[in-house]
């Protein structure tokens, strides 16, 4: 999984029928010093995130296909937890 | 998943027989303010997108799933059609999360 910031959203009328009902949310994955990390990707929404909020970021099918809760769907990433901290010993500089 | 403009198709007659019927789309991956991020890539389509739409597909083993429960060779699938893209300003949300 990673850190990651919601953007924004993006609307589809005409998409897959197991990601209707769902909110679709641009995310920024970031690194740990929070400045960004590569592009960014869209993911289905399983916690009621927000733009602005900090996430985790699932990366991979079953686990986001799992938090959505559609199994079997064409789901390779999900927003699947809302961040309130990240403590690290060794924070980055 | 990721942002995509369509640019191109590509014709294959001799391919896996489940592919038969599937349009192949040649896909510009672009970010998200629109420009072209990275390298093209070939995507099935599973909602009938078009030369010049932006989309968004699929990467992996899930990108087979629209076409259950044939199972068809693709790791890229696009299952989206964009109308809109909002990118919220950062002021804004910052200010919405107090």
């Amino acid at each position: 999984m990673l850190i990651a910031r919601v953007i924004g959203d993006v609307v589809a009328t005409q998409k897959a029928a197991s990601h209707v009902g769902r909110k679709i949310l641009v995310v920024q994955p970031l690194n740990l010093d929070g400045s960004d990390r590569g592009e960014a990707v869209l993911a289905l929404d399983a916690v009621d995130a927000g733009a602005g909020d900090r996430v985790l970021l699932s990366t991979e099918g079953y686990s986001a296909m799992t938090a959505v809760g559609r199994p079997n769907s064409p789901i390779d990433s999900a927003v699947v937890g809302i961040i309130d901290a990240v403590e690290l010993n060794d924070p980055p500089r | 998943m990721i942002l995509g403009r369509v640019i191109g198709t590509v014709v294959s007659s001799a391919k896996d027989p489940s592919l038969n019927g599937i349009t192949l789309l040649v896909v510009q991956p672009i970010g998200r303010d629109g420009r072209a991020t990275g390298r093209a890539v070939v995507a099935l389509d599973s909602v009938g997108a078009g030369v010049g739409e932006t989309v968004y597909w699929c990467r992996g083993r899930e990108a087979s799933f629209p076409f259950l429960p044939v199972e068809v060779p693709t790791e890229a699938t696009i299952v989206g059609i964009v109308d809109e893209v909002n990118i919220a300003d950062p002021v804004s949300a910052a200010k919405e999360q107090g």
